[in-house]
């Protein structure tokens, strides 16, 4: 089988380990894997402020790079939602349109692909700790991923898996809310960083780099020893 | 009416700051919550009933205006009088018009935020005739002179040691702060008002169009004294709380209760179908319907937001919304607060005035996920940010980063030496190891160090190839 890589502008940039565990992952699996080098961003930030035009322009783009792709994989849900969700609300070419409907159901989140398309619940990946999860807003009620990211983690080896209070709750990124409200989205966050301590885990593990990004930076600005790990890396340890 | 653009920002940070208020909210809606989840698990069911639910309202908003003409008839037919107002401000004259008509100088009234949406309380007291709240939230948000913070709960922002203190000093009693010491207080207050008034005002929960009938659900036993005691009963109501038919109320009251409060059932659900009848031993002699629109016709005529008009107020959106939880309903500006406030105070009151409001909202998604009538509010608020946008209601510096962003990501080579340019600043500006500094975003939270490289170098590098 052979996929397309779709990787996200913040993952390319800020977290390229997410990227790279997701290749080896895939390549433990027998997974073969092309990157479109010329992939930027999906448009999500323009979108979610109200910029519908400049979303599209950056849609169009998305949609020509990747038209003649058969399966195409994303370490985000809120990536991944942006496409499969919000591409049809915006004003598209009918070219456009025609590829849209035919990638659709062929893009897939990380997780998900792994659970639902490979039949794959255990990678073989080892990992010594206890381990939290949070449940990004967009993977969660956008694309009703739930259950798949938990049994990859509950799989791997050498691990105890707790549930965190309020695990369904925002962490306060929210895109550029994070930015235009910064002391309610730093507040969400701070009570989300909380529960994670709360939960004596080592690690929070989550789908999303943006989620990681806020959780991240709050734990740090509390020097906190718990760590943030996006489920690639995770997926990749001791393979 | 707000003729003032509303400050959301501004409001929610002095509110953020405020630490007892917080943990008011906090608690307050950590319980109902609790208690909600327990009572919602409880029926198997649930999914299809709000599937349900969404369906009927879908039915009485896609065609109100009949059903609205078939309550009309019904309604006339038991007795009662209609009025229909096209503004807050008509219908706020039409029922001081009828207390004045009746010598009316006390009203007793029961909860109802279509009256607080309407000012009518500001305009009964200077037309001489004094209203009394007498659910227990609005009157004690009446003796500190405040407004609802809640759809439900409107006093949820206050602590019982703050109400103790306001009812020690508005009604001269010793401070307590035990909620039943201090019920008996407003108790003894209240029953004297409703002997005394000749009007009683109530809200609508639900009006059935196939028999003409109003619903109330309340939990105090106020709404019904106000229905029933005085001679003149006016209720008020917004065109969009029509039901088709009695049979619906199955659906309706079991999601109602269980998203507001966590109950199975309120204590008292009313059931009115006109005045009182000539063998019939209790009841108003006059029952007075008035059928508000004050914005929402042209609400209907939105198709990304209309469903805003299935709203049966239960407030689960606003208990469940993270931003409400942390700066309370004040900061929303007007009568509606939480999620459900952030779409309709936009569309009822006007986007301009309203404009922070789409952008209150980290798009969770939490909101519609717990609608009962499965109201998909956060996407709604990404269409009003869209029209914000097209009524270029947003600055520009937004505008023209926006522009930037988007040139420079539809320019792979742009992007990239982006990237470069943010590593170079990473290299002058930040101490080894850490991220940049961030205007809005370091003030609470680290930013991230970009590594030395992208993966889109590693790629080219054919690392993980």
């Amino acid at each position: 089988m052979k996929i397309h890589l779709f990787i996200p502008c913040l993952v390319d940039q800020f977290y390229p380990g997410v990227a790279v565990s997701m290749c080896r992952v895939l390549k433990k699996l027998g997974v073969d894997y092309v990157y479109l080098t010329d992939q930027t961003c999906c448009g999500q930030p323009a979108f979610n402020s109200g910029y519908h035009r400049e979303a599209s322009e950056l849609a169009e783009r998305f949609l020509e790079i990747f038209k003649s792709a058969e399966t195409i994989v994303a370490p985000s849900g809120s990536c991944v939602s942006m496409v499969k969700v919000f591409y049809p609300q915006l004003e598209l070419s009918p070219p456009a349109r025609q590829t849209l409907d035919r990638l659709g159901p062929r893009l897939f989140e990380f997780s998900d692909f792994l659970v639902r398309k490979l039949n794959v619940v255990d990678v073989g990946a080892q990992f010594k700790g206890k381990i939290t999860y949070h449940d990004s807003c967009h993977l969660l009620r956008e694309l009703g991923i739930q259950e798949q990211p938990r049994q990859l983690i509950r799989n791997v080896r050498g691990i105890e898996f707790v549930e965190l209070d309020d695990m369904q709750t925002c962490c306060g990124f929210g895109g550029t809310f994070a930015v235009k409200f910064p002391d309610i989205s730093t507040a969400m966050g701070s009570d989300k960083a909380a529960a994670i301590e709360r939960t004596g885990a080592d690690v929070v593990v989550a789908n999303d780099s943006s989620c990681l990004m806020q959780i991240a930076g709050v734990l740090s600005r509390r020097r906190s020893r718990v760590v943030p790990m996006h489920l690639a890396e995770l997926l990749a340890q001791g393979i | 009416m707000i003729t003032e653009p509303i400050h959301f920002k501004e409001t929610a940070r002095k509110n953020l700051a405020a630490a007892d208020l917080r943990e008011n909210l906090r608690r307050a809606t950590d319980h109902t919550l609790r208690l909600r989840q327990q009572a919602v698990s409880a029926v198997p069911e649930w999914e299809d009933l709000r599937a349900a639910a969404h369906g009927i309202k879908k039915e009485s908003i896609d065609h109100l205006a009949g059903y609205l003409e078939s309550f009309e008839l019904r309604a006339i037919e038991a007795g009662c009088k209609i009025f229909w107002a096209e503004t807050a401000s008509q219908a706020v004259e039409y029922v001081v018009s009828v207390c004045r008509q009746r010598g009316a100088s006390l009203v007793v009234k029961a909860k109802s935020m279509t009256t607080e949406e309407m000012e009518l309380n500001p305009a009964l007291e200077a037309a001489g005739i004094h209203p009394v709240e007498t659910d227990l939230g609005e009157f004690i948000i009446q003796l500190a002179g405040e407004t609802p913070s809640h759809i439900t709960a409107p006093a949820l922002h206050k602590s019982r040691t703050q109400i103790g203190r306001l009812f020690a000093e508005k009604l001269g009693i010793d401070f307590s702060e035990d909620p039943k010491e201090l019920t008996r207080a407003a108790r003894a207050v209240l029953r004297e008002k409703f002997l005394k008034a000749t009007v009683g005002i109530s809200g609508v929960n639900f009006a059935v169009a196939e028999t003409g009938s109003l619903v109330l659900v309340t939990n105090e036993g106020n709404g019904r004294l106000c229905t029933t005691l005085p001679k003149t009963h006016i209720a008020i109501m917004g065109i969009e709380k029509i039901i088709p038919r009695f049979d619906d109320l199955r659906v309706f009251l079991k999601l109602l209760a269980r998203s507001s409060t966590g109950q199975k059932l309120t204590s008292y659900v009313t059931m009115i179908t006109g005045p009182r009848k000539p063998r019939e031993m209790d009841g108003p002699e006059e029952l007075h319907v008035v059928l508000l629109d004050n914005g929402r016709s042209e609400l209907l005529t939105h198709p990304h937001t209309r469903e805003a008009l299935y709203c049966i107020r239960c407030g689960a959106c606003l208990n469940v919304c993270p931003v409400y939880q942390r700066v309370g309903g004040h900061a929303y500006g007007w009568v509606y607060p939480g999620p459900i406030g952030a779409v309709i105070t936009p569309e009822l009151q006007g986007l301009q005035r309203a404009r922070e409001l789409p952008y209150a909202s980290s798009l969770c998604g939490s909101c519609s996920n717990v609608c009962p009538v499965k109201i998909d509010l956060h996407h709604m608020l990404l269409w009003l940010r869209k029209s914000a946008v097209e009524a270029r209601l947003t600055s520009g510096a937004e505008r023209w980063i926006m522009k930037m962003f988007v040139a420079t990501m539809k320019h792979p080579r742009l992007y990239r030496w982006s990237g470069l340019l943010g590593r170079l600043a990473q290299m002058i500006f930040a101490s080894k190891g850490k991220g940049l500094r961030i205007p809005h975003w370091s003030e609470g939270r680290d930013f991230p160090p970009l590594p030395n490289k992208s993966f889109h170098q590693l790629w080219n590098e054919g690392e993980v190839r």
